[in-house]
């Protein structure tokens, strides 16, 4: 992937680690300075590369956590893979202060503007949450009122991303409204059974068709496979479902 | 996991056709040779388990874009793609249509 630029259009900056925090056992938000940063649009991704002394070198792509901003920072959050190649040294060994090659803002279709009034619908699986959390992000901060709902399947409570974030979210007026399933181990007392989403929690849990909300459906692609064919069968039009996937590892190469 | 599970989306490959494209091709709509489906780019299935970049339509399964970097060089096969239309809504509202 190291490459030279075809008409000088390749955008790799050089970003300087200034914030690192865990947000779970295995996952870490890292807040990057990024040299002449343009800004970004909830949903954008990034691409990071690492360069070995050998010259070998590895891209990934990460989602933007953080909403729009004007002081060149953004945040990622890292999920580390067993055997990923990338993910362990951004979720273990990067340190503040450490420098990173990244490009972007990228893409253009899995990004919600502030200036859309619509419902939106939400449903991440796992770490899928990352640019939905930008999109929530973006909401606050752009003090839009679009009506936002959010369904997070999770594998148990202690993988929840932004909790007490999410949980301020939900405790306001003009609150978001969160439903959180879990695929493997559930709080105590919880309602509804440890497993996949259906038909019924989408039912319960997110918009009715008849709203017209435009849906954004983030995890690994078997999430995203699901959970798509789940809100086609409520009633909604696929053109208002946008998609990001993860792909079957949840590393993005 | 599935082996047919293992695809992304043309969002993807924002990154890499971002070195040849200076517009955002992700998000324009393309029209699939094979069985004529307009969808945006971003939303073909996308296999980057490959030497390279293989975009497939969504619902037929056609290739429309590969994409291979060998060293300094990139080939880039559009061949599944009549045409794109990218929406240059950024600095003015009009569109720009591109054949290929």
């Amino acid at each position: 992937m190291a490459g030279t630029a075809i008409l000088g259009r390749v955008t790799w900056r050089t970003a300087t680690v200034v914030g690192l925090h865990e947000e779970t056992t295995t996952a870490r938000t890292i807040i990057l300075a990024v040299r002449d940063w343009p800004g970004h649009v909830a949903g954008q991704h990034v691409d990071v590369r690492l360069t070995a002394p050998d010259g070998y070198s590895a891209v990934r792509s990460y989602s933007i956590a953080s909403a729009p901003s004007s002081d060149g920072r953004i945040e990622i959050t890292v999920e580390r893979l067993p055997n990923g190649e990338v993910s362990p040294y951004l979720t273990q060994e990067v340190m503040v202060g450490d420098e990173l090659e990244l490009r972007g803002p990228i893409g253009g279709w899995f990004v919600w503007r502030s200036d859309q009034t619509e419902p939106i619908q939400l449903l991440a699986g796992g770490s899928g949450i990352v640019p939905l959390m930008a999109m929530l992000r973006s909401r606050s901060s752009a003090a839009s009122a679009a009506p936002f709902r959010l369904l997070y399947s999770v594998r148990e409570p202690r993988a929840v991303f932004y909790h007490d974030e999410l949980r301020a979210l939900s405790n306001q007026g003009d609150s978001v409204v969160i439903t959180y399933a879990y695929t493997r181990v559930t709080p105590k007392e919880w309602p509804r059974p440890a497993g996949r989403i259906d038909a019924e929690l989408i039912a319960v849990g997110t918009w009715p068709s008849s709203l017209r909300p435009t849906s954004y459906v983030c995890g690994p692609t078997s999430f995203v496979e699901h959970a798509t064919d789940l809100l086609i069968a409520a009633g909604h039009d696929r053109e208002k479902v946008r998609t990001e996937r993860f792909g079957a590892t949840g590393e993005r190469k | 996991m599935n082996a047919s599970m293992n695809y992304l989306d043309g969002n993807a490959a924002g990154g890499e056709l971002s070195r040849i494209f200076a517009v955002d091709i992700t998000s324009a709509e393309g029209q699939c040779v094979n069985c004529g489906a307009r969808r945006r780019f971003a939303e073909a299935h996308l296999y980057s388990d490959c030497p390279g970049l293989v975009a497939r339509c969504a619902l037929c399964g056609h290739v429309l874009l590969r994409l291979v970097t060998i060293e300094q060089r990139v080939f880039l096969d559009l061949r599944g793609m009549t045409y794109l239309t990218l929406d240059t809504t950024q600095p003015q509202q009009s569109s720009t249509q591109v054949s290929i």
